[in-house]
């Protein structure tokens, strides 16, 4: 600095270096802090994913240990029964009474000719200007085919090995299918059994539910068999609201 | 000569900001962006006038401190208002700093009798 103007000018200087120094420090610390909280928006999204991952992970456990209970706790009732049957004439009505109860309700697994129906999305992508929707399966196409397995006599169904019971909603739930409250994606299975030739037939035939989805390029595959095994609902069927009416018959 | 001084003091500033562990709370980042810009304006209108030999180093000083503190003031009003206020700032203080570094490039180059065009 020159020495003649240096006493004057000396305060003007400090504060020129008093700004210029604010301004270094205020830009790069803002820089400094945006990269921070960026980081920090990564790091909570991430510690969210994994607590929601963690979350599932723990209820899928004890879903898996109820299922075992309810599991122990079924054989148990038919441990009595078997007991029970073994006792008498009188009982064994009531037992046989009771296979068939719980053939109807779909709580004991069942066996028996019938048919296997195997369905896919379609595997045409949507064209623009036609509606993407129409080439996945919904609730509602799978409920035509259960209908029209009924309506030939299906004594009892599954859908991705979910026993349909005279309560069970097939429902969409976002892009998965809702049965039992269990969710269940594509492909879809549904096992039937009944007398096989005429369940085929009655998905067959033309303008039937097949003829109908495949023009949408839905795949179904129905397959026959002599043999089908169909498992009983896992879970208790409760009854909240109805009770028995008195004096009915 | 003042240019040096400024320089040193930006590289103080940046070597400071540097080691200095704490940081801005995010909620406040969007005044400081607003504010420093005022201050960057208020720097390059001064090293324009430095270079036509009008620097004031009053003007500088209340500029920067004032146009700092309105800009961050603006944007708490528009806060307040739900208007994007602190655009406004952006706006002049960007047009300003382009402003004072194309009169600055004439200065430069002596060409300063045009100095109303960017």
């Amino acid at each position: 600095m020159e020495n003649h103007a240096g006493a004057k000018r000396f305060p003007g200087y400090i504060a020129l270096v008093a700004i210029c120094f604010l301004l270094g420090f205020g830009l790069t610390l803002q820089i400094k802090s945006v990269y921070k909280n960026k980081s920090v928006v990564v790091d909570t999204e991430m510690a969210r994913a994994d607590q929601l991952q963690k979350t599932i992970n723990d209820q899928k456990d004890q879903n898996d240990a109820l299922v075992k209970q309810v599991q122990s706790l079924q054989k148990t009732v038919s441990d009595y029964r078997d007991q029970a049957a073994k006792s008498g004439d009188a009982d064994k009505t009531l037992n046989d009474q009771l296979t068939n109860a719980e053939i109807l309700a779909g709580i004991s697994a069942v066996q028996g000719p019938g048919v296997t129906i195997t369905m896919n999305d379609s595997k045409v992508s949507a064209s623009s200007g036609t509606d993407a929707s129409a080439f996945v399966i919904h609730d509602i196409d799978i409920l035509q085919v259960l209908n029209e397995l009924r309506d030939a006599g299906a004594e009892a169904l599954s859908l991705n090995g979910e026993r349909i019971l005279a309560t069970s909603e097939v429902r969409c739930a976002g892009n998965v299918v809702s049965v039992n409250d269990n969710r269940y994606a594509a492909p879809f299975v549904i096992s039937a059994i009944g007398k096989p030739d005429q369940l085929k037939s009655a998905l067959l035939m033309r303008d039937g539910i097949v003829d109908v989805l495949s023009q949408w390029g839905i795949e179904v595959d129905v397959a026959t068999s002599s043999k089908i095994v169909i498992n009983g609902y896992s879970g208790t069927p409760q009854f909240n609201y109805a009770k028995p009416a008195k004096g009915g018959d | 000569m003042p240019l040096l001084f400024a320089a040193l003091g930006v590289l103080i500033g940046v070597v400071v900001a540097l080691v200095y562990p704490g940081y801005i709370p995010s909620a406040y980042t969007a005044y400081v962006a607003v504010a420093l810009l005022a201050a960057l304006d208020s720097v390059v209108g001064a090293i324009n006038a430095y270079a036509r030999k009008r620097f004031r180093i009053g003007i500088f000083v209340s500029g920067f401190f004032i146009n700092t503190l309105l800009a961050a003031f603006l944007t708490y009003v528009g806060e307040l208002l739900q208007i994007d206020l602190y655009i406004a700032a952006i706006v002049v203080f960007g047009a300003r700093i382009f402003q004072n570094f194309a009169e600055l490039r004439r200065i430069l180059l002596k060409y300063d009798r045009v100095i109303d065009k960017i």
